[in-house]
């Protein structure tokens, strides 16, 4: 049970607040993990800019730090006028980035590996795209579906390949994040499983738990540079998104 | 000449002094340019290691996202075919026709999504200025 990989993904109902129409809604520990990560960014982001020293303090550098990398990001992919959208990204990176680098800690949940979360994130920026959009550049945002010089006989065809790859978007968006995530700490958790089942055998098997417990430590290498890498895929990706919305390319 | 030097701490300036005061200065002035220059040199050598370094650093960063983006995009365009189909023809009842042509739609598009992060084929943002424009 405790080698059973899939078992750090679990669920548990740790207070239930009430009844929906028939859906049980209550605290889990998915919950408990989404909040603490809102709590160590808010820490993170308001006892650093408490200071305002000219001369930072680390923590306060570490504040300064993380809001001009998005900031920077958003100002590259998106103009300056994407900065309209600078609390989205930002609360979107910050919250992915701090609850996959929580995630990696042993014994933690990690939020981003339910697709459900992902999917709500992505939805999100994919809402936001597609009525900017709209609000921006009325009904000619549909002219995003409508290729130049394509004869009229295939015209359907292509419309309906175009309206499928934009929906596409949060898909491919949200999967990404999720997939990364989940088989990352699904293959840490088989590696380490390894080291204890060899273990198990005796003085041979111990001899034989150094090369997979050897990788493990290099997965969690492996894995701390993919959760903040996702975070970043995640966040340039929706200013890329916003961008399209925005400026309808350049 | 002579003037500009009054500051100067020289001790005995008697009239035959100069010409040797002013040989030793210039020999003194041309050793510091050379300091000068070699250390600027080293600088800028360091500056400009610095700034590659980070500057591939961020390279290689961007590039693995982009190598992330591609693969996961392709997978979902057919995994989305896939659903569409299957969800097609439980509805209407037209096995297996719904799955294979919208497993092939979702295939194209997710190509074409691949293609389209990949820079390979315009955007589909890119279209509307064309519109705007003509």
């Amino acid at each position: 049970m405790a080698s059973d990989p899939i078992h750090q993904f679990e669920i548990h109902k740790l207070l239930t607040l009430g009844h929906v129409g028939g859906h049980e809604i209550a605290v889990t520990n998915s919950t408990l993990y989404m909040f603490a990560a809102v709590g160590v960014v808010s820490l993170l982001m308001i006892g650093g800019s408490a200071g305002k020293n000219l001369i930072p303090t680390r923590f306060q550098s570490m504040a300064e730090l993380s809001y001009e990398f998005v900031a920077d990001m958003l100002r590259s992919n998106a103009g300056e006028a994407g900065m309209k959208f600078f609390p989205l990204v930002f609360s979107l990176f910050m919250f992915i980035a701090t609850v996959n680098l929580i995630g990696i800690i042993p014994y933690t949940f990690t939020v981003t590996s339910h697709l459900i979360v992902t999917v709500c994130m992505a939805l999100i920026v994919f809402a936001t795209m597609t009525i900017y959009g709209f609000y921006k550049h009325g009904l000619k945002f549909l002219k995003l579906f409508v290729p130049h010089g394509i004869p009229v006989y295939i015209l359907p065809l292509v419309v309906f390949i175009e309206v499928l790859s934009y929906f596409l978007k949060p898909v491919s968006h949200s999967v990404r994040l999720f997939a990364n995530m989940l088989a990352g700490h699904i293959a840490l958790k088989v590696f380490a499983g390894f080291v204890t089942m060899l273990g198990a055998l005796g003085f041979v098997g111990w001899i034989g738990a150094v090369l997979p417990l050897g990788l493990t430590v290099a997965l969690t290498a492996l894995e701390l540079l993919v959760a903040f890498l996702q975070a970043y895929v995640f966040a340039i990706l929706t200013c890329i998104y916003l961008n399209d919305a925005i400026h309808g390319g350049h | 000449m002579v003037d500009t030097r009054k500051g100067e701490p020289g001790k005995n300036r008697t009239d035959d002094q100069p010409p040797a005061d002013e040989a030793a200065l210039s020999a003194r002035l041309t050793r510091l340019d050379q300091q000068l220059s070699h250390v600027k040199k080293d600088r800028a050598f360091e500056k400009s290691q610095t700034e590659s370094e980070t500057e591939s650093a961020h390279a290689r960063a961007s590039a693995m996202a982009v190598g992330l983006r591609l693969s996961s995009e392709l997978v979902a365009g057919v995994l989305v075919g896939a659903l569409l189909g299957w969800g097609f023809d439980r509805f209407l009842s037209t096995s297996p026709w719904g799955l294979i042509v919208f497993l092939l739609l979702g295939f194209t598009a997710g190509v074409m999504n691949v293609m389209r992060s990949a820079g390979a084929m315009a955007k589909q943002s890119e279209r509307m200025n064309d519109a705007s424009r003509d």
